[in-house]
């Protein structure tokens, strides 16, 4: 659609209202003006018992954070169709809708039937129709999904509200800190902790098939870094050297792991087979070489390093060989990002006393500074490359915020922590 | 100071994740696009993951003295021992001569227990990015062992480990926080 490639704004996520477990909330802080109007007509339901999840809320929700639509509320709406019959497009043309969205949920035997239907309101024409079935447990899923599919029809762009983050909470009681690796859905929802420790945990990352994360725990009151299944929880050890265990970064092919390990003297980068277990050294100065990230194509990985006398980041083989420098803006570039086109990466960009989010274009070096600071880190690209999400902090108030990557559009999420950090996407 | 000693009990906790049954779901989609499968979702139990990584430790208090329970020197404000935290300026790791001093009196004291152990704990401000403040906080603890070996003491008498940021002494975002948590701490171990 041309129409779609003309819009500057790239941007994709939904996060939004509070679930009882992750209390967040979601305030678009700068939008775009071009956003669509789309209406979610509310699903019809039908059954004996009560639906536990209100689909076309969770769609409409999903639809109207991600940026890219202006969806309308439902006391705005001429009436509330559930069938196509029952449609009338004048009635929604008048009110200046370019697209409708109906449908109904159906229980039988607490299994449910989600329908829907996505209308173009000018050309009076279904655009796309699904139904599918949903346990009552998958039904905030299965509206992602549903948001997933609209969004993908009328964007031509993946979406990612089917997506999931983790990240790192910490909280003190007295003397006694508690940190914790956390999961939610990628509207904050659903959050569940995966691992918890009374020493911090750091740097989670996810393998490239979205089933495992490497972390590191110091929970032996030492750095080492563990890979934990999701499914079942366990866990393996797979660097416990003395000294730094720091930064694991999977290749994309999911076999090797890139990680900082200072068993030699100061920070290197090296490269874990997991499969081997080999394990290979990639850098090799004398100064801090840290936060290793793989290319999307595995040819490469972008690492930190203070060599030149501050933080910069540098590019090499992930053979190894030769290292070569590739941010020459300001005096702190860290902690980067591959975008999963492998065109430009997202960063840490310091200047005096503020850290804000910026991203290189790595074939012309156009630098762009996204967000205003004064704490933001941790850049993580969502896996259609719309939006990063990085952490940040007012005051002392940590949450955890998206941006496009032109810089236009911004979401700022709150969670219950206070102390929420180290967002990663899911692939 | 009492034995102020504080067992830290380590909880790692797994939450359990259980996938949901996609087959039946993929089945009725009107043109076979699959819902998302993946390990985790909302149809989870949690249970408690008893593999690896369990463990307790000691850990010495974090009060005035922290070294107390070493011995009466720990805490006698005239003793340099007493002091068990170096801080450091901005993006340095440099000891200020200040600190001289008590690294010095921390390094006579395992020279003269070849027995004693330390960890030498790195720490650094919040800002700038996490991994790179591990590094920082590492080559910090790593110049006072450097001194501290200078005067005698073994490899294996010292630890070192770098918390970063992770781990802050104050817990405001100002440069009077700041100040606190650029830091190296002296953790004597046992006794």
């Amino acid at each position: 659609m041309r129409f779609f490639k003309n819009i500057l704004l790239v941007g994709l996520i939904s996060f939004y209202l509070p679930s009882s477990y992750a209390e967040m909330t979601i305030e678009i802080t700068e939008g775009i003006e071009s956003a669509l109007p789309i209406s979610v007509v509310p699903f019809a339901m039908q059954g004996a018992s009560g639906v536990p999840v209100d689909v076309s809320f969770v769609v409409d929700a999903d639809l109207g954070r991600s940026g890219y639509f202006k969806t309308l509320d439902k006391q705005s709406m001429p009436a509330r169709p559930s069938t196509t019959e029952a449609v009338q497009f004048k009635d929604w043309q008048a009110i200046g809708q370019n697209y409708l969205v109906i449908g109904q949920v159906t229980e039988e035997h607490g299994q449910y039937n989600v329908q829907f239907q996505l209308f173009d309101v000018y050309k009076g024409q279904q655009i796309m129709g699904y139904r599918m079935a949903s346990s009552a447990g998958d039904l905030r899923r299965t509206a992602h999904h549903i948001s997933d599919l609209i969004f993908e029809k009328l964007t031509g762009k993946k979406g990612v509200f089917s997506g999931r983050i983790a990240y790192i909470t910490s909280s003190r009681q007295g003397r006694q800190s508690n940190h914790k690796l956390q999961i939610s859905d990628a509207d904050g929802f659903n959050a569940q902790t995966v691992a918890s420790s009374v020493e911090p945990l750091m740097s989670p990352a996810w393998s490239p098939d979205g089933r495992k994360i490497a972390y590191v725990s110091f929970e032996k009151k030492s750095a080492a870094i563990y890979i934990q299944t999701l499914a079942t929880g366990e866990r393996v050890r797979v660097a416990e050297f003395p000294g730094i265990n720091g930064a694991p970064s999977w290749s994309p092919d999911g076999s090797k792991l890139a990680l900082t390990l200072s068993k030699d003297g100061s920070p290197d980068i090296y490269v874990l087979n997991l499969v081997t277990r080999a394990l290979t050294k990639i850098s090799k100065s004398f100064a801090i070489d840290t936060e290793p990230t793989w290319s999307p194509d595995g040819s490469s990985i972008v690492f930190t390093s203070d060599r030149g006398g501050k933080p910069q980041l540098y590019i090499v083989s992930s053979q190894g060989g030769e290292e070569r420098r590739l941010t020459f803006s300001g005096n702190y570039n860290a902690r980067a990002s591959f975008s999963p086109d492998g065109r430009s990466i997202a960063m840490v960009h310091g200047n005096g006393n503020n850290y804000r989010i910026a991203v290189m274009d790595l074939a012309t070096k156009a630098f762009n500074v996204l967000t205003d600071g004064p704490s933001d880190e941790s850049p993580s690209f969502a896996p259609n490359g719309s939006m990063i999400l990085y952490a940040s902090r007012k005051g002392s108030s940590g949450y955890l915020s998206a941006v496009s990557l032109d810089g236009k559009m911004q979401q700022k999420l709150v969670f219950d922590s206070n102390e929420i950090r180290e967002p990663a996407w899911s692939p | 100071m009492k034995l102020n000693k504080a067992v830290l009990a380590l909880a790692i906790s797994a939450v359990i994740l259980s996938g949901c049954s996609e087959d039946e779901k993929d089945a009725s989609l009107t043109d076979g696009t699959q819902n998302a499968a993946s390990g985790i979702n909302d149809a989870s139990t949690s249970g408690l993951n008893n593999g690896s990584g369990l463990a307790g430790s000691e850990m010495s208090g974090s009060g005035m003295y922290p070294n107390a329970h070493m011995g009466p020197e720990f805490s006698d404000p005239n003793n340099p021992l007493s002091k068990s935290t170096i801080y450091f300026m901005l993006d340095s790791s440099q000891v200020q001569d200040d600190f001289v001093p008590v690294i010095a009196a921390h390094a006579q004291y395992l020279v003269n227990h070849p027995g004693q152990r330390v960890v030498m704990e790195g720490h650094g401000d919040e800002r700038g990015s996490r991994e790179y403040n591990i590094a920082l906080g590492e080559q910090r603890a790593k110049s006072i062992v450097s001194m501290m070996k200078v005067q005698g003491v073994s490899d294996g008498q010292v630890q070192i480990v770098s918390y970063g940021e992770e781990k802050p002494a104050a817990e405001g975002h100002d440069e009077a926080a700041w100040e606190l948590n650029r830091r190296a701490e002296i953790v004597y171990q046992g006794k």
